[in-house]
């Protein structure tokens, strides 16, 4: 190879080096940009695959009863008969009431947890614990304060006392970890007990004010408080 | 070296020849310091209202009142923070395990509930988990103190129901994680709300507050006694 093609070969490869050194930022911004599109976030693929607990149609309707906000008193809980078709399995019954709690009530001002927050997963351990984790919204978007965290916890533990009557205790996990707090006050290193009669100490118990069921909500809120709803006593 | 016939292997031990001070007995009641815990602080600025309101900057403020209000009435008085920096919940706890004779009150400010009222928290009963050898799990150190926690309680919200419309008269119980590793009677005090709409509605509500607060400590006093063991119930 004579000198002539030698620089020819140089000057060639040298536009290779070039033209890849301006087309590959290019190229790299676009496999980022395709990758974000076509794969979801991690939080966005578990509550996709954890959201569908669809109703079966074969499954009875029935007045579950949650546990919202009072319109008298905010501080409050007050039992809401809502027509839902709910699953005899009880893993499927408790996530499809707690979507339902997440979705909240008529008049938005009596939600109890936030409204960008999503039930991620829920299981039961053969002891009656319940599992329930929530996406990191219900930690950041729900209001600071003992009284909020309080109301937000109770409207879960009821709301599964209620409906799931083998539920027997909860933990609540926070995108799949134990969390200190829910948002700042409320301790969830803790059992929470669901069913009192059914649940055993080590556990803590919760203890709002219970209001009576709003009007037009009597069906299946018509049934004396459980014991548990009543203010803790001491 | 050369023992004597007292010193000999097996002999009894007798009292060194020297004068020996009688230690002090053992104080196992009386109060004898007040550790108030300003929540939050630092990079947590707690419940965060209209007009740049933070939750962390009132209840230090408040504690300053309180903190007066207590050493008016002959009170030792110790603080978790003066300044605005934010100890984690176990380094507030050290500071009141650490005291022999003390009462802890964490001091908060809600995003939620009737503005101008104020509510007092006790942990609900909390599983004994002393050790073989009567030391007590950190994470339960409060549970030989929930009663006398709730009588302490019970005679600051009366005092607090007097001054301020609308509150409970009586101690409600709540998971409040500050509360649980401390090991003496301890409460939360919470008032209604960041959400008003001027910082003074709030600053004025602090002198009674920390007035409401002496006085329930000054007649809870008498019945401060301590558990006579670590794990005991009182």
């Amino acid at each position: 190879m004579n000198g002539r093609w030698r620089t020819r070969l140089l000057a060639g490869l040298a536009a290779v080096v070039v033209i890849a050194a301006i087309y590959f930022p290019k190229l790299k911004r676009k496999v980022r940009t395709s990758a974000e599109i076509s794969q979801p976030s991690e939080e966005q693929a578990r509550r996709e695959l954890t959201t569908a607990a669809p109703a079966n149609p074969a499954d009875p309707k029935v007045k579950a009863r949650m546990f919202w906000a009072s319109d008298e008193d905010e501080s409050a809980l007050s039992p809401i008969a809502v027509d839902l078709a709910l699953s005899t399995d009880p893993v499927l019954r408790a996530k499809q009431v707690l979507n339902t709690l997440l979705a909240g009530p008529v008049n938005s001002d009596l939600r109890t947890l936030p409204a960008d927050a999503a039930l991620l997963a829920f299981y039961l351990l053969p002891d009656g614990t319940g599992v329930a984790d929530f996406s990191e919204a219900l930690g950041t978007s729900t209001p600071s304060g003992i009284q909020s965290e309080q109301r937000a916890v109770d409207s879960i533990a009821r709301t599964l006392e209620a409906n799931v009557p083998e539920i027997k205790r909860l933990k609540i996990l926070i995108h799949g970890q134990e969390v200190d707090t829910l948002a700042g006050h409320l301790d969830l290193t803790q059992l929470f007990i669901v069913n009192t009669r059914a649940a055993q100490p080590p556990t803590l118990s919760y203890g709002l004010p219970l209001k009576p069921a709003a009007a037009g909500a009597k069906s299946a809120a018509g049934a004396p408080a459980p014991a548990a709803a009543k203010p803790a006593k001491r | 070296m050369v023992l004597t016939g007292a010193q000999q292997p097996g002999a009894p031990i007798q009292a060194p020849p020297y004068p020996t001070v009688a230690p002090p007995p053992v104080q196992r009641t009386g109060l004898n310091v007040v550790v108030l815990d300003p929540a939050h602080g630092g990079t947590d600025p707690g419940a965060r209202g209209a007009q740049g309101i933070r939750e962390s900057d009132l209840v230090l403020d408040l504690t300053f009142l309180v903190r007066r209000a207590l050493e008016a009435q002959g009170f030792q008085v110790l603080q978790t923070r003066s300044g605005n920096e934010n100890p984690s919940f176990d380094d507030r706890s050290t500071l009141a395990n650490a005291q022999r004779g003390a009462v802890f009150v964490t001091l908060h400010i809600s995003s939620t509930g009737l503005p101008g009222t104020v509510r007092v928290y006790a942990l609900p009963d909390l599983p004994s988990r002393a050790s073989a050898g009567g030391v007590l799990s950190w994470d339960y150190a409060q549970a030989s103190y929930v009663s006398l926690s709730r009588k302490f309680g019970d005679a600051v919200q009366g005092q607090l129901a007097q001054r301020f419309k609308g509150s409970p008269s009586n101690v409600q119980t709540a998971s409040v994680r500050q509360l649980r590793t401390t090991a003496s009677p301890a409460i939360a005090v919470e008032l209604s709300s960041v959400s008003v709409q001027n910082r003074s509605d709030l600053d004025k509500m602090m002198p009674g507050v920390a007035d409401a607060i002496a006085r329930g400590l000054a007649a809870f006093r008498p019945s401060y006694v301590l558990p006579a063991e670590a794990g005991a119930q009182p």
